[in-house]
């Protein structure tokens, strides 16, 4: 007989009992061991049909092919530039990748991409050893200039987006200010510098409380009235 | 460590800053917590905003100095703990650590804060020495105003421990209620420089785009005990009296939170 | 000579009061406090990073380290000279492997987690705090791991078996008169929450298979207090608040 002990949204540690019995499924960030799901993190439980998941409150970004992620320029090789992701993995972005024009071999590289430049980019090939490259040729895809990056754990990027990108745009929207979040918890705020402020204290405050519901109201409350 | 130097300097220019500070308003919450540590002789803990340092104070008897035979000791330490910063790593302390605990112990010591001579026993025999250790626990930016506080209200904290009378040797799991004879709290206030401007209580990401600092240690009169300039730019003499006089009046906000410290 | 009454009235199963917490170091992946009597930890985690020196770097899975210090003024006499030694090496040795069984670093190769626990002040059972604040430290970092680790010291004081000796008991001949020519044991251990696998098992002192065994017994019930410590301060920062 199959027993499931936990409910939507609870809070589970590392090692807790999810469900007893074969009927369920372990998902992400969980692991059978005989007839029990035990969780595998500290995290947020989440059931659908059959399947169980924890969703990580904390936790280190994993580098997926598609993200589009915030980096910096941290060296400058003969083929293009050393990128720091700001996980344990730096990136390699090629000079094909770099732009769409053509860039000649005399090229200094120093003038197109400079060290501590940020820069937005996707991940287009990650390998098993967590080798990565990044491609800065598709459109929205550039150096960062201007306005501030912060910084939030990865597993709260999908919060601070929100359904439908909601969240983000009533950030965007009360505060004039265009944000571009990083799928490795790296966010790009360009506005004028009290907006900007303002942005990132509420993106720290989806952050911080990114396990609550009822949150999107707080944040619209703090948008519209304290600075 | 995501540092927005560009930013930082530009909206420095526009007297502003990234969190919307003034130049001169210190982070919140500023908050002493002392005797934090039953080992210790004194301790304390102090916070200001994200940044908090401890401090902890050993005594020991020991001969005094051959040139200053009347008097006991204080000597000051600190760790920058890779606890506190992924720009710490393990190992002996380095130049940053080095230089907060010498530019710490000058402004205690030069001021005379602590009274040597009542820390002596027996002239040329027996004399306390005071060793304080700064042990930094998260650094947000600003360790030298925090380290400096957090040793001040160590050192206020601090209770001599018993000596047993007959060996001579110190029972340092009781305390007497005999304080430290600490005759002058001077209080030290960092000020930065970023493309011109003054400002104080930097974040780590400030600290990281200005040109220098001047750390100046000052007691309520306004009598400078010690001086030290930082960072690869430079100073105008104009500049120094302009920061000695923003460091006399912040230095009394700290002197405040430090003076509702409770002495039992 | 007969312990007949703990130095501080606890019954011999019973732990000192414990006090625990985590995100207490902003700047960390993930950190926590645990407080154990007098004997207090702070543990932060910083990681998965680059690994240095890159010799190290394991590439079928990221590498636990863990580092372990006691702060010059928490030692019961007097100062500590402050910097490593062959005591707190060990330590951070023995630390390391009492966590690396239940954590998964097999999604990070060729990184590095680095644990680093310091000790304000110490009251015996010094590097069991230190595990059970690295394991909550962990957990707070969303490392994956298969289950919590929590570690107290087990032992005997005369001829009684305890749970969390304090300094005292572990020099019980110093301290209670009739115990002037008693045999102290000291074992600090630490287990896997769901197995009760060992993780850390050492002994200073003398004992007997029998007693030692009875002090494991204990030893197995003195650590699920532990564990509830750990799993309310890892869960309390996300209570939801009352609307």
């Amino acid at each position: 007989m199959s027993e499931i002990l936990i409910e939507e949204r609870k809070i589970v540690v590392p090692g807790e009992v999810l469900a007893i019995g074969l009927d369920y499924v372990p998902g992400e960030n969980t692991y059978r061991e005989e007839d029990k799901i035990f969780s595998k993190v500290l995290g947020l439980a989440a059931v659908s049909g059959r399947v169980i998941k924890i969703t990580s409150l904390a936790g280190p970004y994993m580098p997926t092919v598609g993200d589009k992620i915030i980096g910096r320029i941290t060296d400058i090789a003969f083929s293009g530039w050393r990128v720091d992701t700001n996980t344990a993995y730096s990136a390699m972005l090629n000079v094909k990748d770099a732009t769409t024009r053509f860039i000649k071999k005399e090229e200094d590289l120093s003038k197109i991409l400079a060290i501590d430049d940020y820069i937005i980019v996707d991940i287009i090939n990650v390998t098993s050893q967590r080798l990565i490259d990044v491609s800065m040729r598709e459109l929205g895809l550039k150096k960062i200039q201007g306005g501030r990056i912060i910084e939030i754990n990865s597993q709260k990027v999908p919060r601070v987006i929100g359904k439908k990108a909601s969240m983000i745009t009533l950030i965007k929207e009360k505060t004039g200010c265009e944000i571009t979040v990083g799928q490795n918890g790296l966010i790009w705020i360009l506005g004028s510098p009290e907006g900007e402020a303002a942005a990132e204290r509420a993106i720290k405050m989806i952050e911080e409380k990114s396990h609550l519901s009822g949150l999107t109201e707080q944040v619209e409350a703090f948008l519209r009235g304290g600075r | 460590m995501i540092t927005n130097t560009k930013t930082v300097k530009e909206l420095v220019l526009q007297n502003k800053r990234l969190d919307m500070r003034t130049f001169t308003e210190y982070r919140q919450p500023i908050e002493i917590e002392t005797n934090i540590s039953w080992t210790a002789e004194g301790s304390a803990k102090v916070t200001i905003g994200k940044t908090v340092v401890m401090a902890g104070v050993k005594l020991s008897l020991e001969k005094p100095y051959n040139d200053t035979p009347d008097e006991g000791g204080i000597m000051i330490n600190a760790e920058l703990l890779p606890l506190s910063s992924s720009e710490y790593e393990p190992g002996p302390p380095g130049i940053k650590a080095v230089e907060l605990a010498r530019v710490t112990d000058r402004g205690i010591r030069e001021a005379k804060a602590i009274d040597l001579k009542a820390l002596c026993i027996e002239p040329g025999e027996k004399a306390w020495f005071v060793t304080v250790d700064i042990i930094s626990i998260n650094d947000a930016g600003n360790l030298f105003d925090v380290a400096n506080l957090a040793t001040l209200a160590a050192l206020k904290a601090a209770k001599f421990p018993v000596v047993n009378q007959e060996t001579g040797s110190i029972d340092y799991k009781q305390k007497t209620g005999r304080s430290l004879p600490l005759t002058k709290e001077p209080i030290s206030v960092t000020v930065y420089k970023i493309k011109g401007k003054l400002l104080l209580d930097p974040t780590m990401e400030e600290e990281k785009s200005a040109e220098a600092r001047l750390t100046v240690s000052i007691d309520k009169k306004g009598t400078i005990s010690a001086l030290q300039k930082g960072g690869e730019g430079t100073l105008t003499i104009a500049e120094v009296g302009t920061i000695i006089d923003l460091t006399h009046e912040k230095a009394e906000e700290l002197r405040v939170v430090l003076e509702r410290v409770v002495v039992s | 000579m007969v312990y007949k009454q703990r130095l501080d009235g606890r019954k011999g199963d019973e732990l000192r009061p414990m006090e625990a917490k985590t995100k207490v170091i902003p700047n960390a992946q993930g950190s926590a406090s645990f407080k154990i009597g007098k004997t207090w930890a702070i543990a932060a985690v910083y990681g998965p990073r680059e690994i240095y020196p890159k010799f190290l770097a394991n590439p079928k899975r990221g590498i636990l380290r863990c580092y372990y210090n006691m702060m010059p003024f928490s030692g019961s006499g007097e100062r500590i000279r402050p910097g490593s030694n062959r005591r707190s090496q060990e330590i951070a040795m023995v630390m390391t492997k009492a966590l690396e069984p239940v954590v998964d670093l097999s999604q990070y190769p060729n990184s590095v987690v680095d644990v680093f626990v310091e000790l304000p002040q110490t009251d015996a059972g010094t590097r069991c705090a230190a595990i059970s604040a690295a394991a909550m430290a962990l957990a707070d970092a969303g490392i994956p791991m298969k289950d919590l680790v929590s570690s107290v010291a087990v032992g005997m004081a005369d001829d009684k078996i305890i749970a969390d000796l304090t300094y005292k008991e572990e020099h019980i001949y110093e301290f209670n008169p009739e115990s002037l020519n008693a045999v102290v044991s000291d074992i600090p251990l630490a287990m896997i929450h769901n197995t009760k696998e060992l993780t850390l098992l050492q002994m200073d002192g003398e004992i007997t298979k029998e007693d030692l065994l009875k002090a494991l017994e204990l030893g197995q019930k003195a650590i699920e207090k532990v564990y509830a410590v750990q799993v309310k301060a890892l869960k309390e920062n996300f209570i939801e608040e009352s609307k």
